[in-house]
């Protein structure tokens, strides 16, 4: 497994993870526009933003410690570790025996842990209003999680994601109704943990109502670009995720070139379709009072049960 | 028609004008008498000034305005120079507090009853002791900034802590300072912090003609411009005993109702951006931007900004435009009759605005509530309603009239007078009388008094008007309806958590120009 094609695979789901993550973004944010009746921004306007803040001279708090330096770093690491696991173009990559589903979820609390830290180390009273609110979905929704993910590991036999994407999508065409289930607790969870609405919105400029921007008001230049960066492979992340377990067909064996352009198209072309259905979601939506958000996770973490109880009730 | 006021005791003297005010001076030892009887008779509290009226051989002055079923009493109180002090009132009128403060930190005339003594428009931009609006400071003085400390009210408690909100905020809205006292994200009180936008408004009033005062009446609150023009061409009329053309007023009616649209639209466009329900947002804010565009084709100017002058209208509606217009408005409420259905019965929508930010009946009437939030909260009160002047005085027009004074209300408030002044355009329109727009304005007495009383689309705005020699100003108060209902948003977040007092603050969406003049 570890040939050298299998590395140089995984060196280009790497890369390609990263320079397309902002791409992911632009594209629900342009399909969110037209359903809103505007008059769409450029695709790759998240590029130029990113581009806009690394020029820019970095701002920061006189009493920040080195947290509030070292977060942004983590945070992209983190995202982009946690891109290297999943099996976005290809099963059987070099990287993925590294961690199993428990492992990236634990990377993702990873995450979630130091921008809360980096969010009250400069003591202004929104950070930590949105640390608390952060914490409070996060612990929520890390559960949920890890049962929809459990669900399909159970189908397997392991919690091994590229044992998992490689079960599920080598079996014939059928059913799970307990996939069913943890389809819906999983959307959920994405929505929640990727700040989107009904449980968060990502273009308020309202303080008090913020939860994942309060988190990152204090940020500057580079340092909000790499936040901004990790933003967005953190929401590619979760899409590979979902379209890994839920919707697998066409992903590549490491080390198949031949089979590559056909994964790239498929990959595109599901990418695709989530994002314009998670602007879908959010331009029908409103967002959720605050204390409805754990109602709202308590559904996701219940549906997730309901799909474990599914797979050994029904044995698919 | 002064008869209500024979009962007080007073014998009123009746004001020229548009609308039914009558004036009467009365010692200070009777202020707070006559306050509490008029308070029994459901009189309200329209506003509360001070003037300085040192040039004329006396002291200071305190005037009140107060609403009754009858008309407007005007109340003057004249103090002495070496001791301006008068019984203070804010226990009898609640919303009194605030005002009574802005006098005393603008011309030095103290509440001696009340406990808040506090300042109030009065930062860091003049020293303690020293009072702007009095006569004897010139208008260009300049004072060296000082230190501001201001002595909120704590709440203490297990895990209660302190959020400071502005004055500067990450939108581009008017500064204000909110501090909320919360335990986990439960309110448990907030006190408002307002004066950053304070420009020395009624300062500069008094170096200026009346007719000059116009443009500078326009701006005291740019969204309410209209009613401020109006009800500042409504007191120099009254002051001059100038008489408007009928086709002038008619084209006023119908400048301060397409002003209600537009500032409702906005609103309701924002209220559904503050549950992030941006599909409204932007369709509410094209509707608004077409009705600007119309404006500024029609009228000059977008926000319709200078014009009413006194004397009538800077502009006539141009041959075929009434037509044009009828139809422009039409299809606008094609198009609110849609989204207010899509309003309804978006359950995400609906869940975050029902039963949020409540102020009861019970609470607004004892807390002096009025304009459009009063009438979410059961006060069915509109001057437009209640004094039918011309023009509305053929068109019936409605009040809009809901009880539950949550945001879902105050939502219901401003889709009906939508509706309600899209048909009062349309009629006015229609019998747009033919003739002049614009009347001279006949030379003012010295010491002449005017009072312009305005239902604007966020409540009565009072200007009260006394000229000096020459035609000019001696002392204009400009009173914002948002000086009543600023405390009343203190009230209406208690209990309610923290994400959600944008969303109530924007039902509301009170004017911090307006307050801090």
């Amino acid at each position: 497994m570890n040939s050298v094609p299998g590395i140089a695979f995984q060196i280009l789901q790497s890369v390609f993870v990263v320079l397309a993550a902002p791409l992911l973004t632009g594209w629900v944010n342009q399909c969110r526009a037209w359903l809103q009746n505007r008059s769409a921004p450029s695709i790759l306007l998240p590029y130029f933003t990113l581009a806009k803040l690394f020029h820019k001279d970095a701002v920061f708090a006189r009493d920040a410690s080195p947290i509030f330096r070292w977060t942004p770093y983590i945070l992209f690491g983190c995202m982009w570790l946690a891109a290297g696991i999943v099996p976005v173009l290809a099963t059987g990559l070099p990287f993925a025996p590294a961690a199993d589903i428990i492992a990236l979820v634990g990377v993702f609390a990873l995450a979630r842990m130091f921008s809360a830290l980096a969010a009250m180390d400069v003591g202004t009273s929104f950070g930590g209003l949105g640390a608390r609110r952060e914490m409070l979905i996060g612990f929520l929704a890390e559960p949920a999680m890890l049962m929809t993910l459990f669900t399909a590991a159970f189908i397997s036999g392991s919690t091994q994601l590229t044992t998992i994407v490689d079960t599920l999508a080598h079996r014939e065409f059928a059913l799970y109704p307990s996939l069913a289930f943890a389809a819906v607790a999983f959307l959920m969870v994405l929505l929640a943990e990727n700040a989107r609405i009904p449980i968060d919105n990502p273009t308020t400029h309202l303080e008090l109502t913020m939860v994942h921007e309060a988190l990152i008001l204090e940020y500057s230049a580079r340092h909000l670009a790499l936040i901004e960066w990790a933003v967005a492979i953190k929401l590619f992340a979760y899409m590979t995720i979902g379209i890994a377990l839920f919707l697998p067909w066409g992903i590549a064996d490491a080390g198949d070139w031949s089979a590559l352009p056909y994964a790239f198209a498929a990959l595109a072309g599901k990418l695709a379709l989530a994002g314009a259905g998670l602007a879908l979601i959010e331009a029908l939506l409103a967002k959720l009072r605050l204390f409805l958000a754990p109602e709202f996770l308590s559904t996701a973490f219940l549906l997730a049960v309901l799909g474990m109880l599914t797979h050994f009730l029904v044995k698919g | 028609m002064s008869k209500a006021f024979e009962e007080l005791g007073l014998d009123a003297t009746p004001l020229a004008g548009a609308m039914p005010a009558f004036c009467v001076s009365i010692p200070a030892g009777e202020l707070r008498g006559i306050c509490e009887q008029a308070r029994a008779r459901k009189a309200r509290l329209v506003a509360l000034w001070g003037s300085d009226e040192t040039p004329r051989r006396a002291g200071y002055a305190l005037h009140l305005a107060l609403g009754f079923p009858s008309g407007l009493l005007w109340l003057s109180v004249p103090l002495s120079r070496e001791d301006p002090h008068y019984p203070g009132i804010a226990d009898i009128y609640a919303s009194a507090n605030r005002m009574q403060r802005a006098a005393a930190d603008l011309l030095g005339i103290i509440p001696s009853v009340d406990a808040d003594r506090r300042k109030w428009l009065r930062h860091g931009a003049w020293p303690e002791g020293a009072f702007p609006l009095r006569k004897t400071v010139e208008a260009a003085a300049r004072f060296a900034q000082g230190p501001d400390r201001y002595p909120f009210i704590p709440v203490e408690g297990e895990g209660v802590h302190e959020i400071p909100v502005g004055p500067v905020h990450a939108g581009t809205i008017e500064p204000g300072h909110f501090r909320f006292s919360i335990v986990g994200e439960k309110i448990l009180r907030l006190e408002e912090r307002l004066g950053y936008k304070h420009k020395g408004i009624e300062k500069r009033f008094e170096q200026m003609t009346l007719e000059e005062g116009a443009k500078l009446a326009g701006r005291v609150s740019g969204d309410s411009t209209v009613a401020y023009a109006w009800a500042y061409a409504m007191a120099v009329e009254g002051a001059t005993g100038t008489e408007p053309p009928p086709r002038a007023l008619a084209l006023r009616g119908i400048l301060l109702e397409l002003e209600r649209i537009a500032n409702h639209l906005g609103d309701l466009g924002y209220l559904g951006n503050d549950v992030a329900l941006s599909f409204g947002f932007f369709q509410f804010w094209r509707l608004k931007e077409d009705l600007l565009r119309t404006h500024a084709q029609l009228f000059g100017h977008r926000y319709l900004m200078d014009a009413i002058v006194p004397g009538g209208v800077a502009k006539d509606l141009p041959r075929g435009a009434g037509e044009s217009l009828t139809a422009h408005l039409e299809r606008i409420e094609r198009e609110v009759a849609a989204l207010k259905s899509i309003y309804d019965e978006h359950a995400g929508a609906q869940d975050r605005f029902i039963m949020t930010g409540q102020v009861t009946p019970a609470l607004a009437e004892r807390m002096g509530l009025t304009g459009l939030a009063g009438r979410a909260s059961g006060i069915a009160r509109d001057l437009r309603v209640d004094y039918a002047i011309p023009p509305y005085q053929q068109l019936d027009p409605r009040a809009a009239s809901h009880t539950r004074g949550d945001v879902a209300a105050r939502v219901a408030v401003r889709f009906d007078e939508v509706f309600e002044s899209m048909r009062l355009v349309q009629a006015l329109v229609q019998q747009l009388p033919p003739g002049d727009i614009r009347a001279p304005l006949a030379a003012a007495a010295a010491g002449a008094r005017g009072v312009g009383w305005i239902e604007g689309w966020r409540g009565e705005v009072l200007i009260a008007l006394e000229t000096a020699a020459a035609n000019r100003i001696h002392r204009l108060h400009p009173h914002d309806p948002s000086w009543q209902n600023w405390p009343l948003l203190e009230h209406a977040v208690h209990g309610n958590i923290v994400p959600d007092f944008p969303l109530i603050n924007k039902s509301f969406n009170l004017s911090y120009s307006g307050v801090d003049l």
